[in-house]
């Protein structure tokens, strides 16, 4: 019987999610019923303690997992059927990833590892410029990562996940490595993000200054949500 | 901003791939190593096989005769049983064959005139017709054979002979001889140096019976059908067998690169030089890989295809191989010319050179196979699991 959103303008939604590790004795219920949704020009900062399921959520929000039972819509679409290959376009074109360890490409410059998710989505290389000036990088689009503090190399880090203006932002812990100034930029950059362009912001934080900032603030313990 | 989306026609794929592996010079410098030493090595054993083949037939290949007639059941040009001379009569009263002559080949024993022995082959030919003798003569004049006891030799194997100038007397097989000139450049297979001579000369120098002879070459008239006259020399010549030129030089060539198992040892090497290559080279892509799997597993995550993953981990083979091919042929095609004033010849002929990028490429992609899968198997959402 396929279930329908209760919310049609959210850009995620979830019901019913649960999440099992393993099997057997050394199974793992990392999620159980959630019911979950944000829309656009929102950021939602999604809290809770070590162990408690943020990055299983975010992972299945980010079609990078699939979800024992429950359902996830995107923008409206049910994902449960669609195969691996659909999956990758649906973040490629859809969603933009930030995470703890910025993952840049060591071996790129700021410029470079911006027009690698430009080529990957079929868009202008020429807007790497652009899209390093929104973050304030400007200056460094010829450095190598190693030559950017960390919060320069997260800021490298959104915006290649800008890099064909996705509808959808998915963050885990993108402060954690930071210092609070630097964190707080980083934050304040993903609201703006948020309001200005209307996109739907996800932050996986243990950091309560990051959830001063967002619109909201889920949190979740063993797996569940609690209000 | 430059764009960067034309480099090698694989776009950002291409970008990632070089630098990649000019991200750790250290390990590149030991891919490339790694491939020049293997494309070297090939080439060398190749150069070397195709040397040795090239020197096994080329007395053969440098005669104007167009068939050979040689005693039955004879394996290569250097050792054959003997022959009546009156085959040469037979084969001239043969319709088609335009002129018969004998042909003489003996080993024979050289005194150095330093002292010391060492074993040549004499080749006695008709100085009068010109199909065969000497060629490449860079001292002294053909028409100085016709001294009865002058002999040519290569400078190839002036030392080995101990005979440096025109005029020296050694001694073959007891009898006296003078060195009256000297070719270059005819190398010989079997470890012993050619003795050019005219046909009387090498006859009186190996002792070999005026009734009797090697070979008999000769040509054939202008419009005569090979085959044909090939096969009307077979039934008149029944105690023979009958090869045009090539089929000889071929028969030869067959016999000691292979019958004798000198070539497939010369081949062994090379097709072992490819395997160490092979996998030197798996091993860094591998390495390569692996230490820029979290890379593969992020461009997943973001949900690049596949095939962009296969683009930069086979740019990754392909300019290494073509970076590790450039200087691996330049370092053989030297060692082949400084080859040229050795006993032994490495022939690099360019359709080895050009074959050889071929098969360095496929030695390169072939080795990243094993890389493709391991960062195909990794999970898109490790990314967020550290
Ligand atoms: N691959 C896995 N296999 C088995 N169990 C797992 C796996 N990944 C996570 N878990 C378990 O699932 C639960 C939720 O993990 P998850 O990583 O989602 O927590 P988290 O809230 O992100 O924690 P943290 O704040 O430490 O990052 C934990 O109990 C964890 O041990
Ligand atoms: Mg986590």
């Amino acid at each position: 019987m396929p279930q329908t959103n209760a919310h049609p303008g959210s850009a995620l939604e979830t019901c019913g999610l649960s999440l099992v590790y393993g099997s057997g004795e050394t199974a793992v219920t990392a999620l159980d019923g959630v019911d979950f949704a944000v829309s656009a020009g929102e950021v939602l900062a999604l809290m809770g303690p070590s162990g408690s399921g943020k990055t299983s959520l975010l992972m299945i929000l980010g079609c990078l997992l699939r979800p024992s039972s429950g359902e996830v819509w995107v923008e409206g679409r049910a994902i449960a059927n669609l195969p691996d290959r659909d999956l990758g376009r649906l973040r490629l074109q859809r969603m933009g990833f930030i995470f703890q360890s910025y993952n840049l490409f060591p071996a790129l410059t700021a410029a470079e590892n911006v027009q690698v998710a430009l080529e990957l989505k079929g868009r202008d290389l020429n807007d790497a410029a652009g899209l390093l000036e929104r973050v304030g990088l400007g200056k460094r689009l010829h450095n190598f990562p190693r030559q950017l503090s960390g919060g320069e190399k997260q800021r490298v880090a959104i915006a290649r996940a800008l890099a064909g203006d996705p509808p959808i932002l998915l963050a885990d812990e993108p402060t954690a490595a930071l210092d609070s100034t630097n964190g707080r930029a980083v934050v304040n950059l993903l609201c703006e993000l948020a309001h200005e362009q209307g996109r739907a912001v996800v932050v996986v934080t243990h950091d309560p200054r990051v959830g001063d900032l967002a619109d909201r603030v889920v949190r979740i313990e063993d797996g569940r949500l609690c209000s | 901003m430059k764009g960067q989306r034309t480099r090698w026609g694989l776009g950002m794929a291409g970008l990632l791939a070089w630098r990649n592996l000019a991200h750790d010079r250290s390990r590149f410098i030991v891919t490339l190593v790694g491939i020049i030493f293997a494309v070297v090595l090939i080439a060398m054993q190749i150069g070397l096989f195709l040397g040795f083949s090239d020197s096994t037939t080329n007395v053969i290949r440098h005669t104007r005769a167009d068939f050979w007639i040689v005693a039955k059941g004879s394996q290569n040009f250097e050792v054959t049983l003997p022959i009546n001379e009156r085959e040469i009569y037979l084969a001239r009263s043969v319709p088609g064959v335009a002129a018969a002559e004998p042909l003489l080949v003996q080993f024979g024993n050289w005194k150095r005139p330093g002292g010391g022995d060492e074993s040549v082959l004499v080749v006695g030919t008709d100085l009068n017709t010109g199909l065969a003798g000497p060629w490449n003569i860079v001292a002294g004049r053909l028409e100085d054979l016709r001294r009865p006891d002058a002999v040519m030799i290569d400078l190839v194997f002036a030392d080995k002979l101990g005979v440096h100038e025109v005029g020296t007397t050694v001694e073959i097989l007891g009898r006296r001889a003078r060195v009256v000139g000297f070719t270059r450049g005819i190398r010989s297979f079997t470890t012993s140096p050619w003795v050019f001579a005219s046909y009387r000369t090498a006859q009186h120098l190996t002792g070999f019976p005026e009734t009797d002879t090697n070979y008999v070459i000769g040509t054939l008239a202008p419009d005569a059908d090979p085959a044909e006259v090939r096969a009307a020399l077979v039934a008149a010549l029944p105690r023979t067998d009958v090869y045009l030129s090539e089929q000889f030089a071929a028969r030869t060539r067959d016999y000691w690169m292979f019958t004798t198992g000198a070539g497939a040892s010369v081949l062994v090497s090379a097709v072992l030089g490819l395997l160490v290559g092979m996998v030197i080279v798996a091993q860094v892509l591998y390495a390569t890989t692996v230490d820029h799997l979290p890379e593969f597993g992020t461009l997943r995550a973001m949900g690049a295809p596949r095939a962009f993953v296969y683009k930069v981990i086979l740019g990754q083979a392909v300019l290494s191989a073509t970076l590790g091919h450039l200087p691996g042929i330049l370092l053989a095609l030297a060692v082949a010319k400084a080859s040229e004033a050795g006993a032994a010849v490495i022939l690099i002929p360019w359709e080895l050179a050009v074959g050889l990028y071929g098969v360095t490429l496929a030695m390169c992609v072939l080795a990243s196979v094993v890389s493709i899968r391991k960062a195909m198997d990794i999970d898109p959402a490790m990314v967020f699991q550290r």
